[in-house]
């Protein structure tokens, strides 16, 4: 299958291959082997491209008068098939709201908390209720974890875990006064964040409490995760945006995203793009390969809920309106894709649903359901994510998940840095005691000490204490001699560095007479 | 407006009967698959653990044993499940590999047995011995049936053929297709089957020769080596000797690479095997150190990608035929000095004869199971393997997969040895440093050991 050349082989590939190799032949001929069966599993999977069932949907215009966000959901529901017009639904709940949700990451199970305490989990296309209750106090989060089985709850004060059938499993104590939940299925971490301006991961299949970061930014006010590289990103009251793994306890990056606080912001799912939402109306798409800006929207109020689709439909909630925008990674975009009003009703939070042309909006009277045409993946991976799996199915995948659960020091930026060569030099790769290890084995090398080091030496006291206009022999062989010792310093730091020598553009006065 | 939407049609799939298996579409989109490449290193870093949890070598011993040592090895090519095997007493046996037990047994030789083979095609053994005989014997049941063990143990019963030597032997191999057999000793000469005497003598002033082998591949090739610390080849067409090699200690025992003619490996008394190209004698392809006694046999796999050492430090190692450091060792808290070591034609099990009067069969892969197989397990230790080859450098993975629990003595004596050969390399490197530069050059470790060779290159004796 991977024989021959094929179209459409750029989806698969994974970085460039190397023109040149090493001098040693027999490390050359093992290395063209690797690349001639990558290049062949690439082949072969592009080979498999028509083998993939179900096509992905689709929203256009006819004619120059038509606007596809000009379309009523009522339209949209007349148009499409009866399956899909069934998705969209409304549930008036006006008591307990606004209403916060969570879609499970197969698209089957939808996760409903009100503001007020209620807690409901459901099979949205069916239409049928798993569990209800209502838990009297302040709710602000729900998050399912690896599957259907286990959600988490941020309430007013601590974080809960609740089972299919809501019954209370754990009361997270660590977790105070969490109000944003996000959690990590391949590492299987729970990620919360909130008032106290602390992010804590808490590993759910051991119960330990990996890290807790201190971000010292003050509440944090928005919380998604980089699925791509399962790196936190958090939004903060000064407008910066925060990039955090595990194993740092300080940020990877600090982007400032908006000049007011961050409202929310949404990543896309190969981590390549960044949307951020801020309170002074503005709405950024940064890339996340280079953290620049790429473009710059607004919103007539500051949004409350952004969410990125499989494919790359932006969803922007703003007061009671949805907006959703479509190719916003690509170029600057003019129009909006699709518009929708919940009239009189805030929204709270609205999410597109894993592998289906549906979005879920929560607000203050409750949650709305809607079509929207081109949002999801059309062909799932049945062995990663199946939202036609059954119980045995969900039982094996659990297994398989917990056997093959990452580390969480394997967090970081790029997630393919695992089995490649560090080139830094060990002083930047390796800790304090590893470097000891290395020098106490290895030669000794001279130090490159840094220049503030030993600044209140014994001799620097001496020299402070004398009076400044004295001027002694012994004062004199000291600055002498410091002053070599500097430049010996310096120039040590210069090779180091590999800074070429520079040359006394006169010479000593005497030269000239040679 | 034209709109369409993802419609699934949950029949597609859903089974409609328990019987039905239930679909799984993929999608090889790397956006649905992230954290490929961590998920990948789990997977192998488990695969490895899991690779030295199944880590079983031993399978068990033949039979009962013999009561003296094992000298000699010597497997059926025509099957994967005979192998012969001699002893100190003077006792050959025949061993069933699938029901580990012996189906025949002869007193064969009045001291040691020192060489022994199967020939082909026919069902017979050939052995050499202290006394000066060469005896051939019958495998075959029919020939002593209805007679109980004893019978057949004390009257000799399935010898075929006496040869008479005039000095005690050492080494015996077949050809691999014809009817003649070489054996070693104080001369090295060549026999019919058919002949009462020997019919060539090959001899080229070696005092003794512990060792022969025929090649299998260049059918017409021998190689010899001798307590002269030489290794001796020949040919038999032209009657002979081609090349010789001396060594700086004695080699105890050869094999030649069953897929590459021209390659053999010899096992040395100084610690190493060696692995050698027959054109080129004044240097050793790869050295295989890492044994702490001298190496006693060495054996080839049937595949010729892997090299078995037995040893007499009590370990039997297994090396890659182009590596450099070894991929495995066996002890056991039981087994003697290993005298003998040889595969089984089918590369799956080793055997070893050690100085505790037992044969013992080994798995070449620890944790490779005899039973069959699903497809599903199949291509799962498929891509497992392709997975743990893929991270092998990891440094966890790599700890894994090389930690091996070794007796103490076996350790220690390493430990010795190290420090013994970095003194001398030390003490080395500073009269390098202090002579004049150029006067003391570096000799390669594929060479240090290589005396000369008799025939040089331009032809000159």
């Amino acid at each position: 299958m991977g024989s021959h050349e094929r179209p459409n082989t750029e989806k698969f590939e994974r970085g460039t291959l190397k023109k040149h190799y090493s001098k040693d032949k027999k490390l050359n001929a093992g290395l063209k082997k690797v690349d001639r069966q990558y290049k062949e599993a690439v082949r072969a999977a592009a080979g498999t491209d028509i083998l993939l069932q179900e096509e992905a949907g689709f929203l256009e215009a006819e004619g120059p008068m038509e606007k596809t966000f000009k379309f009523k959901q009522n339209e949209l529901a007349d148009a499409v098939d009866q399956g899909t017009a069934n998705k969209k639904f409304d549930l008036k709940l006006p008591e307990f709201g606004p209403y916060n949700l969570d879609y499970l990451r197969n698209g089957r199970e939808l996760l409903l908390v009100g503001k007020k305490g209620h807690i409901a989990s459901l099979d949205w296309r069916k239409g049928a209720i798993s569990s209800e209750h209502y838990v009297n106090e302040t709710c602000h989060a729900i998050k399912s974890l690896h599957n259907d089985q286990y959600y988490a709850v941020a309430q007013k004060k601590y974080t809960f875990i609740y089972d299919k059938t809501g019954t209370e499993l754990h009361r997270l104590k660590q977790h105070i006064e969490a109000t944003l939940l996000d959690f990590l299925p391949y590492h299987f971490l729970l990620a919360t964040a909130g008032n106290t301006g602390y992010l804590k991961y808490h590993d759910v299949s051991t119960g330990d409490l990996v890290s807790e970061l201190r971000t010292k930014l003050g509440p944090t006010q928005a919380m998604k995760q980089n699925p791509w590289n399962a790196v936190m990103h958090l939004g903060h009251g000064n407008g910066t945006v925060s990039l955090w793994s595990p194993n740092m306890s300080t940020p990877l990056v600090k982007i400032q995203a908006s000049r007011g606080p961050v409202r929310d912001l949404a990543i896309d799912r190969e981590g390549k793009y960044m949307a951020v939402a801020g309170m002074d109306k503005s709405l950024k798409i940064w890339d996340l390969r280079k953290l620049s800006e790429v473009d710059s929207y607004y919103t007539p109020t500051p949004a409350s809920s952004l969410d990125i689709s499989d494919n790359g439909l932006l969803s922007v909630g703003w007061s009671s309106h949805v907006t959703i925008w479509k190719n916003v990674f690509k170029n600057k975009q003019k129009d909006p894709y699709m518009n929708h009003l919940l009239p009189g009703s805030k929204v709270e939070k609205a999410c597109f649903v894993p592998f289906e042309d549906v979005l879920g909006i929560g607000h203050q009277h409750g949650f709305s359901s809607i079509i929207a045409p081109g949002a999801g993946e059309a062909n799932f991976d049945a062995l990663e994510l199946n939202p036609y799996e059954t119980a045995k199915q969900r039982q094996q995948q659990e297994v398989r998940s917990l056997i093959n659960k990452l580390a969480p020091d394997t967090i970081s930026l790029d997630p393919n840095v695992i089995g490649t060569v560090d080139k830094r030099a060990s002083s930047i790769r390796l800790g304090p005691g590893q470097i000891d290890d290395i020098k106490n084995n290895g030669e000794k090398k001279m130090d490159i000490r840094a220049d503030v080091k030993g600044k209140n030496s014994a001799l620097r006291k001496h020299m402070r204490k004398k009076r400044q206009n004295v001027i002694d022999e012994r004062k004199l062989r000291i600055e002498k001699n410091l002053k070599v010792e500097k430049d010996a310093r310096q120039r040590r730091h210069r090779e180091f560095k590999g800074i070429p020598e520079e040359k006394d553009l006169l010479g000593p006065a005497l030269a000239r007479f040679k | 407006m034209k709109v369409k939407t993802i419609n699934r049609s949950s029949d597609t799939y859903v089974p409609v009967r328990n019987t039905q298996e239930s679909a799984l579409p993929r999608n090889l989109n790397p956006a649905l698959h992230p954290f490929e490449r961590a998920r990948e290193y789990t997977k192998a870093l488990t695969a490895t653990k899991m690779e030295r949890m199944f880590a079983q070598p031993f399978v068990g011993q033949l039979g009962n044993g013999h009561r003296d040592g094992i000298y000699c090895i010597a497997r059926n090519f025509a099957t994967t499940n005979q192998v012969a095997t001699g002893s100190g007493d003077g006792v050959i046996k025949y061993w069933d590999m699938s029901l580990r037990q012996e189906t025949a047994s002869f007193r064969a030789h009045r001291g040691m047995v020192s060489g022994l083979c199967v020939t082909p095609g026919t069902s017979t053994m050939i052995s050499c011995g202290d006394d000066k005989t060469i005896k051939m014997w019958s495998v075959k049941s029919t020939d002593f049936e209805g007679n109980d063990d004893n019978e057949v143990y004390n009257q000799g019963q399935g010898l075929v053929k006496t040869y008479l030597a005039e000095h005690s032997l050492k080494g015996l191999d077949h050809h691999r297709e014809d009817p003649v057999f070489v054996t070693g000793g104080a001369l090295i000469q060549l026999w019919d089957v058919n002949r009462n005497n020997y019919i060539l003598n090959l001899s080229w002033g070696a005092d003794n020769v512990n060792s022969v082998k025929f090649n299998r591949t260049q059918t017409n090739i021998v190689a010899s080596c001798g307590s002269d610390n030489s290794i001796v080849l020949y040919d038999i067409r032209t009657n002979t000797a081609i090349q010789k090699v001396v060594t700086s200690m004695r080699t105890n025992a050869l094999s030649w690479n069953p897929m590459e003619a021209f390659n053999f490996a010899s096992a040395n008394e100084d610690h190493n095997a060696y692995l050698w190209d027959m054109r080129k004698l004044d240097r050793s392809l790869n050295v295989y150190k890492n044994h702490v006694s001298a190496v006693m046999d060495v054996d080839f796999s049937p595949t010729g990608e892997e090299v078995v050492t037995g040893s007499y430090d009590k370990t039997l190692r297994i090396f890659r035929t182009r590596e450099g450091h070894l991929r495995e060792i066996y002890h056991t808290k039981r087994m003697q000095h290993i005298f003998s070591v040889s595969y089984t034609t089918d590369a799956r099990y080793i055997l070893s004869g050690s100085d505790d009067t037992n044969v013992r069969v080994w798995r070449t892969n620890a944790s490779d199971r005899l039973a069959i197989k699903s497809a599903r397990h199949r291509s799962k230790l498929e891509y497992d393997a392709a997975l743990k080859e893929r991270f092998k450098h990891m440094p966890e993975i790599k700890r894994i997969a090389r930690h091996r629990h070794l007796p103490t003595v076996v350790k220690k004596a390493g430990e010795i040895k190290r420090v013994e050969l970095e003194a001398l390399k030390r003490r080395e490197d500073n009269d390098r440093r202090h002579s004049r530069p150029g006067s003391k050059p570096y000799i390669p470790e594929r060479r240090k050991h290589v005396r000369g060779t008799a025939i040089k290159d331009d032809g000159e004796k």
